[in-house]
């Protein structure tokens, strides 16, 4: 997932959670990041048309940059639940989190075939728990030892 | 969450050698499958996609091999592989194309998926200037070599889709 993916998913789950524009100040935190480098990168997607920039309000994204955030998202709950189910990953967000940078959507498509994945995914994900609110982890208890 | 393309640990370079092995499992499994899947007759009919498959899945055994020992030369845990080969050959087992023209495809997917893959991997590992306890430049030799083998296979795939066409 390039960068622009991901801060494409982050606005679109501050969006929803705000439901209105993502503050800079709040997407620059999630990402940590700087709110000069957030700035730079909503300049960009402006120009791409996946997001538009509502002076004094924060970012919202278009109706492409949506449906590109909630690939970006797919892609992520594809990691988070194939770390949690497939390699019994404790820190599964965590390291989820560090490897999306890394892991393209082609590659998460076919990791998606060896995972159990609900239809309703993307909309599963709780932006709170950073994690999909259905993911079922089974290993908590049985690796206390790990 | 932090933004950015590179690899900054062992144990991250490891998991996503791990991921890197699993999807070779794939590639492995599926071919085994799709080759199990030709009627007798068709084998011999057939034996441009029959050694296709075989060679996919004897190249994909040495690729995990190829990651494994990479993985041990890193501080991190392995995985039980056994478990991982039994998910994907019972996902692998329920779905079968249903044509010759649907095996050439998935195999392209296939090799498509896992040149991409490496093809990150080795930018993030060269845009990263951390110091992993393999030595980088043979990491990277290992990795190239891998990349190099998945774009002969694209290729492989795309000559026998063509000349099928």
């Amino acid at each position: 997932m390039n960068t622009a993916d991901q801060y494409l998913k982050a606005i679109y789950l501050i969006q929803q959670a705000e439901d209105g524009p993502a503050a800079t100040g709040k997407l620059a935190d999630r990402l940590d990041v700087s709110p000069a480098s957030a700035n730079e990168m909503i300049g960009k997607l402006e120009s791409r048309g996946l997001a538009e920039h509502e002076k004094y309000k924060g970012v919202k994204l278009t109706d492409e940059g949506i449906v590109r955030a909630r690939d970006a998202l797919q892609t992520y709950c594809i990691i988070e639940r194939f770390l949690a189910n497939v390699l019994a990953v404790e820190e599964f967000r965590s390291e989820a989190r560090e490897l999306e940078a890394v892991i393209d959507g082609t590659v998460a498509e076919r990791l998606d075939t060896i995972i159990e994945r609900r239809p309703e995914c993307p909309d599963c994900f709780d932006p709170e728990d950073d994690a999909c609110a259905c993911l079922e982890v089974t290993f908590e208890e049985e690796t206390i030892a790990d | 969450m932090s933004v950015g393309h590179s690899v900054t640990s062992d144990h991250q370079l490891a998991r996503l050698l791990q991921i890197g092995i699993v999807l070779e499992e794939v590639v492995e499994a599926r071919a085994h499958y799709h080759y199990q899947s030709l009627a007798e007759e068709d084998r011999d009919l057939d034996d441009e996609i029959e050694s296709l498959l075989e060679h996919a899945a004897e190249e994909s055994a040495e690729h995990r091999t190829a990651l494994e020992e990479l993985i041990a030369g890193l501080e991190a845990d392995s995985v039980p592989f056994e478990e991982i080969e039994t998910l994907v050959e019972a996902q692998y087992g329920q779905t079968k194309p249903e044509d010759f023209d649907g095996i050439l495809y998935d195999q392209l997917c296939n090799e498509e998926t896992a040149y991409k893959f490496y093809d990150d991997l080795i930018k993030a590992i060269e845009d990263s200037d951390v110091e992993f306890s393999i030595d980088r430049p043979t990491l990277l030799s290992v990795l190239r070599d891998l990349r190099a083998a998945e774009r002969d296979g694209v290729e492989r795939v795309t000559t026998i889709m063509e000349e099928r066409a």
